[in-house]
């Protein structure tokens, strides 16, 4: 659905992002982690089109994302940014309804079928019962999952989020995370999501991509990725990995630093 | 109240409906005042002498260009609010109404008389405003509240002393009316203006209503409206030429009257919502009313003398901005 080819980006002069290349085949999650500054969303940002590389090419459904319109965009992939914005006077079923803007062309109102889409993204993110509080009410976790809402509302085939778990508690990021999967295994949705949680990450994706100053330094399946030798490397500090319980997927605990 | 085109329709039926009632006020309220037996005669074309002149030739043109300036007034304070994304944005505190009225004011130095030429100019000068506005805006995504009163003041301080160094050059007569018209006053209205400003308002209304779906995304962030498919750049553009041309058109007609951009899109988002789909006709219809009414207040306050309507919509719309600047940081925008 979506591949990147030999990425690149600078910013004044300074490479955040160096030859990366990456697909998002259909109904799979992909994570993208990496320590801070690694160039996660700076590759996001280039995913999606807000920027441009100076060299590479990301082609969405293979047509070079560069020919498409904003609105053909829109029709197509989703984008949830870590601190989305929303306009905090409209409620919540105004803004999951003002993701369908790419799908309504002319229509100057809302028909059944928008309407429909809508409701489900509410439903889906748990947000139905607030759909007629303000944005500007919400919590974080709130705000976030709305953020999703909206996104998932114009029905795409292709979903980025930059950390959608970040301020979410624990039982909100098992219904993100799930939801996603699901959306990935009935819909054939593709996702790729940016996060810090690499527990989250390794127990959901099914491909994980690990970003170090900017390059991928490795890339596979969550139990190739998720080694003490790799995350070492890539975040200078020492862990443990061992499996979850629930699928027996790597987890990671951090080492305390010797006493000194 | 959700945007569906039942509401709509409810809405400007209603707003309409509140639309004459100004217009009847408007035309039994004066110095002179009318029976409502004169008024009927007037309506069939019976009515001679002085009070037809009264209604036909000064009050009711008076009435249409107060609720064309209104309508165009409120329009542009709702579309600032949104691109902007402030609730305190409104022409006259942007400092976009004082560049079209620089504008006019050069128009008329220069020697380029008539209405068009002044409007013209005066479009120019609010564009050229607007222009500066955004540059500032343009560095933080959004214009800071501090940042777009204080750039505010200072657009309008310049363009105010541009405007008295012309007016220490013109003639002690023609004082009261540039000084009148710098506090917006409509006492000069005729029929050739409002013939002007209806297709000008017009055409800005329904290109502004065509862009009501984008505004509401725009609300939001020009990040979010951009993922979420509105050609930003494109949108903003347009909707700036528009408000330029609806502010400067109004300004070179009535002067400057403030607060009505920001007091409109206010009150109506307060009973009605944010969705634009809504507001932006509730804000045009309204505004027309709302002027009507300040300007009927402005004859009669202290008749047999009038104010200026600028004054009028000062008293009330100053306290107003000073209420919302306090409570900024709350949960509406």
């Amino acid at each position: 659905m979506l591949a990147a080819d030999g990425l690149s980006f600078a910013y004044q002069g300074e490479p955040v992002v160096a030859q990366i290349g990456l697909s998002l085949p259909r109904g799979e999650m992909l994570g993208i982690i990496g320590p801070n500054g690694s160039g996660k969303s700076t590759l996001l940002g280039l995913l999606c089109g807000m920027l441009s590389p100076q060299s590479g090419s990301v082609e969405l459904m293979e047509r070079p994302l560069a020919d498409y319109s904003r609105a053909q965009v829109a029709r197509r992939l989703g984008l949830v940014p870590q601190n989305a914005e929303l306009a905090s006077g409209f409620t919540v079923r105004e803004t999951v309804l003002a993701g369908r803007f790419a799908l309504m062309g002319g229509r100057m109102f809302e028909n059944a079928q928008d309407r429909q889409a809508a409701a489900e993204a509410l439903e889906l993110t748990g947000l139905t019962e607030l759909q007629e509080r303000r944005a500007g009410e919400l919590s974080g976790g709130e705000r976030q999952r709305l953020a999703l809402a909206r996104a998932l509302a114009s029905e795409p085939q292709v979903v980025l989020l930059d950390e959608p778990t970040s301020a979410l508690d624990l039982k909100h990021q098992r219904m993100i995370m799930e939801l996603l999967e699901r959306a990935c295994a009935q819909r054939g949705l593709a996702v790729g999501l940016v996060s810090h949680d690499l527990n989250l990450a390794g127990m959901y994706c099914h491909h994980l991509l690990l970003l170090s100053n900017g390059r991928a330094l490795a890339s596979g399946p969550p139990d190739q990725v998720l080694t003490p030798e790799l995350l070492s490397r890539a975040y200078g500090v020492e862990v443990a990995v061992d499996q979850e319980p629930s699928r027996g997927r790597p987890r990671v605990t951090l080492r305390a630093s010797e006493l000194s | 109240m959700r945007a569906t085109p039942k509401n709509l329709l409810w809405v400007c039926l209603g707003l309409f409906g509140l639309l004459v009632v100004a217009l009847l006020i408007g035309l039994g309220l004066g110095t002179v005042s009318l029976t409502p037996g004169q008024f009927m005669e007037w309506l069939g074309g019976e009515l001679e002498g002085a009070p037809a002149i009264i209604l036909g030739q000064l009050r009711l043109p008076r009435l249409l260009l107060a609720g064309l300036v209104g309508a165009c007034l409120g329009l542009s304070g709702a579309v600032f609010q949104a691109m902007l994304r402030n609730p305190l944005a409104e022409p006259f505190i942007l400092g976009v109404s004082g560049g079209a009225a620089c504008g006019a004011v050069v128009a008329v130095l220069i020697g380029i008389a008539g209405l068009w030429g002044q409007s013209l100019l005066a479009f120019g000068g609010a564009l050229g405003t607007v222009g500066l506005v955004l540059a500032i805006a343009r560095r933080r995504g959004s214009l800071e509240t501090s940042t777009l009163i204080l750039s505010g003041v200072m657009i309008n301080a310049f363009f105010t002393a541009l405007i008295m160094f012309v007016i220490s050059t013109t003639s002690d007569q023609k004082l009261h009316a540039i000084l009148f018209w710098l506090y917006g006053d409509l006492a000069a209205a005729n029929l050739p203006k409002v013939w002007l400003l209806l297709p000008v308002t017009v055409l800005g209304t329904a290109v502004i209503m065509f862009f009501a779906k984008h505004l509401n995304l725009l609300t939001a962030g020009g990040m979010a409206a951009s993922t979420l498919g509105v050609a930003v750049e494109r949108v903003k553009l347009t909707m700036f030429l528009v408000v330029s041309l609806l502010v400067g058109v109004t300004v070179s007609l009535s002067g400057l009257i403030g607060f009505v951009g920001l007091m409109v899109p206010h009150l109506v988002r307060m009973t009605l919502g944010h969705d634009h789909r809504l507001l932006l006709p509730a804000s045009a219809l309204f505004g027309a009313s709302f002027l009507m009414l300040a300007d009927t207040a402005a004859r009669t306050i202290i008749s047999p003398s009038s104010l200026p309507v600028g004054v009028v919509t000062a008293f009330l719309g100053a306290p107003f901005f000073v209420l919302l600047m306090a409570r900024r940081g709350s949960r509406w925008w």
